[in-house]
């Protein structure tokens, strides 16, 4: 289908962005495009005005490194950051995960703030950020603020920022030393939405045991979901088959999960359970790797 | 988007502008309605048919072009958003007038096409595949190809043609 008429505004500073969103009603921002080109093609999102942050120069300017943190201003293609050597020796979780986001030609326009702002609970992205204790950075009139990741999704498709605010960057910490990480889902065909994934990122004590471990869901909450009890448990245990399956159990039986056309809420759990393994067992060993 | 329908500089909003774009390398430039999507504009406007509208929401990649040599589909971008870029279609891949371009000849030989809805969405996308290297695998291909869907072939001719033109295609 075509879109519903809409009217194109074209800012070229966050600045101007900003008096956009606040100036019109019913104004929607334009990233990259591939979620939002599908709304209003199929005609599901029909908004007075696109505000296309496009021209933007600032927000594209690629992953920089900020001392403790990598931070991707929000217009970053997620094709940048994949082939970015900056993000995949210090994002190890994003870079691993952005393959499985849709298609490369989706993700030459797809940017890393659209899919964070978009907050689709079947998405990599926004449950990558909450794996890794990412911090988005958001502006509005009332200047800038920075919320982390667990803080931010808030539902489906809704998020903690304020009408006239926007996300211009997002911040993730760099892995310390023995930290490992994993993106494991499961889709029915190359690109599609994976129907449960999982981000699993551990760091091992000295002596090998767990002393942290954060694990982020999607495909199974309406938002990316995490159970601290789950993760608390594997704290001081050794990494194994029997600790991780017992995570997974925990996990499996807390998560809520609906039924949809996509899959039954049985089959998510079960995918859950099974993904978890292999996201905790790969994080592992990517951390005893890092130790080394 | 230097100028708005009066010609004065304006960040909008408005419903109509003129766009300047570089089109299999000629300079274009048109009045479009805004939420014209780039795939119509290409095709309604301009007359490049090659371009194919399929799904119309980014999932088959029938209308998949290069922006500024980057692949995309024209039916997830909006005419303003061409402004000031370089498009490359179907068009502009034969290097002269009736003279087929490497990938097309392999197209061709391997009859990597029956109906050939999908095929300047395939040829586009691996078009941006071979001009980033030599000695790509099946695998590359496969996945290269994995957003751009074909009802008729079976892919192996279009994975065989893809392969074949890696070697024939001097870059």
């Amino acid at each position: 289908m075509k879109p519903a008429r809409f009217r194109y505004a074209a800012p070229t500073s966050v600045p101007e962005a900003i008096e956009a969103l606040a100036a019109y009603e019913d104004g929607k921002l334009l990233a990259g495009g591939q979620s939002l080109g599908p709304l209003l093609n199929l005609r599901l999102a029909r908004p007075d005005v696109i505000i296309d942050l496009g021209r933007v120069g600032e927000l594209a300017t690629g992953p920089r490194d900020d001392g403790d943190r990598i931070t991707i201003p929000a217009m970053t293609s997620q094709r940048t950051v994949e082939v970015s050597d900056l993000a995949r020796r210090h994002a190890p979780l994003l870079t691993g995960a952005l393959p499985y986001v849709a298609h490369r030609t989706i993700r030459n326009r797809g940017t890393v703030g659209g899919s964070i702002a978009h907050a689709d609970p079947a998405a990599e992205i926004p449950t990558v950020t909450v794996a890794t204790g990412a911090t988005i950075r958001a502006q509005g009139p009332a200047g800038t603020r920075r919320i982390p990741a667990d803080a931010f999704f808030l539902g489906l498709f809704t998020t903690a920022l304020e009408p006239a605010e926007m996300v211009v960057a997002i911040e993730f910490p760099k892995p310390g030393p023995r930290q490992g990480a994993r993106w494991v889902e499961y889709a029915p065909r190359r690109g599609d939405f994976a129907i449960v994934g999982v981000a699993a990122q551990v760091t091992l004590a000295p002596a090998g045991e767990i002393a942290d471990a954060r694990i982020a869901c999607s495909g199974v909450a309406d938002r990316p979901w995490r159970d601290e009890t789950a993760e608390s448990r594997l704290r001081g245990e050794r990494p194994g088959t029997a600790v991780f399956e017992a995570a997974a159990d925990h996990l499996a039986a807390h998560c809520r999960p609906g039924d949809d056309a996509v899959a039954s809420a049985d089959y998510r759990t079960s995918l859950l359970r099974h993904l978890t393994v292999r996201a905790l067992t790969g994080a592992c060993e990517c951390a005893q790797a890092e130790g080394q | 988007m230097t100028n708005g329908p009066d010609g004065t500089a304006m960040t909008g909003p408005y419903e109509k502008t003129t766009i300047r774009a570089d089109v299999n390398g000629r300079a274009a430039e048109q009045a479009v309605d805004v939420r014209m999507t780039a795939a119509d504009f290409l095709r309604d406007v301009l007359g490049l048919r090659g371009t194919r509208v399929g799904c119309e929401h980014g999932v088959c990649g029938a209308c998949t072009i290069l922006v500024d040599g980057v692949s995309t589909r024209s039916c997830l971008m909006y005419a303003p958003q061409l402004d000031g870029r370089s498009i490359t279609t179907v068009e502009g891949l034969e290097p002269s007038a009736g003279e087929l371009h490497p990938l097309q000849d392999a197209f061709m030989r391997h009859h990597a096409l029956q109906c050939g809805f999908c095929t300047a969405g395939m040829l586009l996308t691996a078009h941006e595949l071979l001009s980033e290297g030599r000695g790509v695998s099946e695998a590359d291909i496969r996945d290269a190809i994995s957003g751009n869907i074909c009802r008729c072939t079976g892919y192996q001719g279009i994975v065989d043609a893809i392969s074949e033109a890696d070697g024939t295609w001097e870059r």
